[in-house]
């Protein structure tokens, strides 16, 4: 590129409202994540984060709100839809098809490559990529069942299989949660190499210090609301924020 | 010796086309979760529809086209359906779903009857393959043979296309959770489509294989059904494999019985040959108890998600209540008007024992949350007892009435004893099970219940021997049992019962034994389901093996749905709505059955939440806008 512009924004949200049933769990939630960037969205456990990854994926029946995914209004589409458009999503629960193999999950996942609008083309994704980046899959070999392997592992392959999708951004609920530190230190790698090769992460988190190693920006969710949105260097400053509504 | 092994070679033809039938349906209810009720009528279009073509089509190719074609055609109808109405309904209650797909059994039953006439159809023999082999110096059909090959071939092709293709990677995943699947970019109404006319045509190529084994009938449907309900549930919900080691069993067992005719133990002869109709379902009730998810199936989790909880039920308001006492006091007036219209009388018992037996299937269905699918045993028993406790014992009605529902009670000790030990569609299916053994043994034993003849002759006593006292003696007990019922719901009994059918864990662990209420529940249903069945038997003199059929039990879960579950006065709207549109539109054409079908139909999908919940919600919605208004 010749000129040198701030990077094009890929999703925009604004006054996004979500309910499970009646109880409302969203109010007004608005953000953005640019191209290239790691974003994280902060907060306590029930803080909304989960729910406003579903809401973005047109999970939750009852929503309202703008979401632009690369200019274009996705916010009434269906999940599928809104897959193929390029949205990725990693749920916390990892909901791996315990009955298919690891080949198998993946090939699930798999999409067409897609380009950006310049052109260019996006990030792209084979097994074999994707085995690279995660040896242990590797080594498992890709006739293992999903059901057969530790929770860490599946946190693997549920990444992998929805990287499979070549989607312009990957929604990534609490990778560090509930796998063993040294499976967090891997997560934190990957989420650095899939940003080095050009994929945008919105990534949930309660963890500061793993929020911090891995992310550009924060932004801290409380009761469905947004009550804080910086880099990571003033999220590290704002003493306030962090007691207030994170967990240190 | 050698009879015994030809007769296990019997068996294995048989298994052959209940295996294909069986894995159309397991494979349809892994993906959309829906028990095809349709899939035995699926299967009979098969047949008819080979008949058809094969009548047509000269030589040995054209009988084999036919049979493919015919498979084909069903395939489509199939995808038709599910694109058409299920598509509709996959966010509707089971029940609701259940009940759509039962309408669609009466609709194309019609649409068979309209097309292909009453009679049975002899088909044609396979060309190349009408005579037979000699095995261990018997003779031996060579279409039985090339049937026997089919089964295991089917199973094989099928096995390719689920685990060797994308399609198939797709269909088992939607098997697992089909949100994760949409969230991964897979558009699904396709997948399930193909998934629904891949099960379909397995059905009609079941049913088209089976037309040069026996003649096309009417009946095939609901024979066929019941058969592949109890192979899918013996091998596991979803599983393909499971589906034809069920088929095995079943069918050599059903040969084994054919093979042991009758025996002697000593002074007892048992006919074993009689044994077949029940003998599947006493299979399936051993695999529910003791490995209540199949051979071969997986244990269920609860639900992900399973909608918004159970609106708390609210005792009759003011104008409720005397609503409910007019009508009665209307009723009571009815013997004057008999004049005018001397059918009202008749009808309107019907009505009410309608009413009774619905209450008491909705009793353990809606706030119990045990969704029986043999109610009918229930009624029957009481019928059945009454008449017996008056033909064989010589009580008097009035005796007879008072001791029928407890032999009713009796039946749902014994039976609600297994059931509460399971949950959802495995407790549907054993009470279904049940219901179907009552049956047999009431169709069977002809010396004491009259087999399928029944029993005549059986009257009430003097005082109430005409129209105008049987129908008071009905609406008093009627009366007395809806209220009695009603009353127990808002007991800390009923209590103790809504809140295990909110949540097991919840209820156990503020000390409620949950299976024990559920047992107990079960055994009130059966109590006032029998005092309907025993009204019946009076009010009509006579009884036959009908009374504990599926379609009755069938009938009990369509006047609860479409009152609606979780209100009270449902099951009471829903009786009266159903009973006097059976009534209604059987008389006036032959094809009540198609019309019935279609008016279940147009009622799921416009009022999901049943007609008293549909007006309820439409009060509740009316209310404010009155408040604002002043
Ligand atoms: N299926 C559901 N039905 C009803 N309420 C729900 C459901 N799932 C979550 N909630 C509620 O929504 C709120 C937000 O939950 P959410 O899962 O989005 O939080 P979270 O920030 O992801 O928390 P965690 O860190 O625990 O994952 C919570 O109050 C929770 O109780
Ligand atoms: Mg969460």
């Amino acid at each position: 590129m010749i000129h040198r512009e701030p990077p094009p924004t890929l999703l925009t949200v604004e006054g996004l409202n979500a309910w499970y049933g009646a109880a409302h769990i969203l109010f007004d939630v608005g953000f953005e994540v640019k191209r290239g960037e790691v974003v994280a969205l902060m907060g306590r456990n029930g803080a909304g984060k989960s729910t406003t990854f579903k809401t973005l994926m047109g999970l939750l029946e009852r929503r309202k709100g703008t979401v632009k995914l690369m200019g274009q209004d996705i916010s009434g589409r269906s999940p599928s839809q809104i897959a193929r458009m390029g949205l990725g999503f990693v749920p916390e629960d990892r909901r791996i098809f315990t009955d298919l193999t690891i080949a198998e999950n993946l090939e699930v996942g798999r999409q067409a490559a897609r380009r950006w609008p310049d052109d260019s083309p996006a990030p792209e994704w084979t097994p074999q990529k994707l085995y690279d980046l995660f040896p242990n899959l590797k080594e498992m070999g890709p006739d293992r069942l999903g059901g057969r392997m530790s929770g860490g592992e599946q946190q693997m392959l549920t990444v992998s299989r929805t990287l499979m999708g070549n989607p312009y951004l990957v929604l990534l609920d609490e990778p560090s949660e509930g796998v063993a530190p040294v499976i967090v230190e891997q997560m934190a790698h990957m989420i650095l190499a899939l940003k080095s090769q050009g994929v945008s992460i919105l990534l949930s988190e309660q963890n500061v210090h793993f929020a911090e190693l891995v992310s550009d920006r924060a932004y801290v969710l409380e009761k469905g609301q947004i009550r804080f949105s910086g880099t990571m260097a003033e999220l590290a400053a704002n003493e306030e924020v962090r007691r207030s509504y994170l967990t240190v | 010796m050698s009879s015994f092994l030809v007769q296990l070679l019997n068996g294995l033809a048989g298994a052959s086309s209940l295996f294909l039938v069986a894995a159309g349906l397991s494979l349809i209810f892994g993906v959309t979760r829906i028990v095809n009720f349709a899939h035995g009528s699926l299967y009979m279009l098969g047949v008819y529809i080979a008949y058809s073509m094969s009548e047509r089509l000269a030589g040995g190719v054209g009988f084999w086209f036919s049979l493919v074609f015919s498979a084909l055609a069903v395939g489509f109808i199939g995808a038709l359906i599910e694109m058409v109405l299920l598509r509709r309904i996959y966010k509707a209650p089971e029940l609701f779903q259940l009940l759509a797909t039962f309408a669609l059994v009466l609709v194309i039953k019609d649409g068979v009857l309209w097309i292909w006439g009453a009679e049975d159809l002899l088909g044609r023999r396979a060309p190349g393959l009408e005579g037979s082999v000699e095995i261990l110096g018997r003779n031996f059909p060579t279409y039985d043979l090339f049937l026997i090959v089919i089964g295991p071939v089917v199973l094989a092709l099928v096995w390719l296309l689920l685990t060797r293709t994308r399609w198939g990677t797709l269909v088992r995943a939607a098997t697992q959770d089909r949100e994760m699947l949409s969230a991964l970019g897979v558009h699904q109404s396709w997948l399930i489509t193909g998934v629904f006319a891949l099960g379909a045509m397995l059905a009609g190529l079941g049913g088209a294989l089976q037309l040069p084994r026996e003649p096309a009938n009417l009946g095939m449907d609901m024979l066929s059904i019941g058969d592949a309900f109890v192979v899918v549930v013996v091998g596991g919900m979803g599983s393909i494999p499971g589906a034809f080691v069920a088929a095995l069993i079943i069918a050599e067992i059903k040969a084994i019985c054919i093979w042991l005719g009758d025996v002697n133990f000593g002074p007892f002869s048992i006919s074993f040959s009689k044994l077949t109709l029940v003998v599947e379902f006493l299979v399936m009730a051993v695999v529910l108890v003791v490995r209540p998810w199949g051979l071969f199936g997986r244990p269920q989790g609860t639900p992900r998600h399973s909608g918004a909880p159970e609106a708390p039920l609210r005792p009759a308001g003011k104008s409720l209540r005397w609503f409910a006492v007019a009508l009665v006091a209307g009723m009571a007036v009815l013997p004057l008007l008999q004049g005018q219209f001397p059918y009202a009388l008749v009808l309107s018992v019907d009505l009410l024992i309608a009413a009774l037996f619905a209450a008491s299937l909705h009793f353990i269905m809606g706030p119990g949350g045990m969704h029986s699918f043999g109610h009918a045993a229930y009624f029957g028993l009481g019928a059945y007892g009454a008449a017996l406790l008056m033909k064989a014992a010589g009580l008097p009605m009035e005796a007879a009435l008072i001791l029928a529902p407890v032999v009713a009670g009796l039946g749902a000790v014994v039976f609600g004893w297994f059931s509460v030990r399971l949950s959802g569609v495995y407790l549907a299916m054993l009470t279904l099970a049940f219901g179907q053994i009552a049956w047999s043994i009431a169709f069977q034993w002809d010396d004491f219940t009259g087999g399928s003849n029944g029993l005549i002759g059986i009257w009430p006593s003097g005082w109430a021997n005409n129209r105008t006292a049987y129908f008071y003696l009905t609406l008093v007990l009627v009366v007395v049992g809806l209220f009695a019922l009603r009353r127990m719901l808002f007991s800390p009994f009923g209590y103790a019962m809504r809140a295990g059918r909110d949540s097991v864990l919840r209820a156990d662990a503020i000390g409620i034994d949950v299976k024990r209420i559920q047992w107990l529940a079960f055994v009130i249903a059966g109590v006032f389901a029998g005092a309907a069945g025993a009204l019946f038997v009076y009010s009509k003199g006579s009884i036959s093996p009908e009374v504990l059929s599926v379609t009755k039990s069938v009938d009990g879960l369509v006047m609860v749905l479409l009152g609606g579950v979780q209100t009270l006065a449902g099951p009471i709207v829903g009786a009266v709505t159903f009973t006097w549109l059976q009534d209604t539109v059987a008389r006036s054409t032959d094809y009540w059955r198609a019309l019935l079908g279609g008016i279940i139909l147009f009622l799921v999908l416009v009022f999901p939440q049943g007609l008293a919940g549909f007006i309820h919600d439409l009060v509740v919605k009316l209310k404010p806008n009155r408040e604002a208004a002043r």
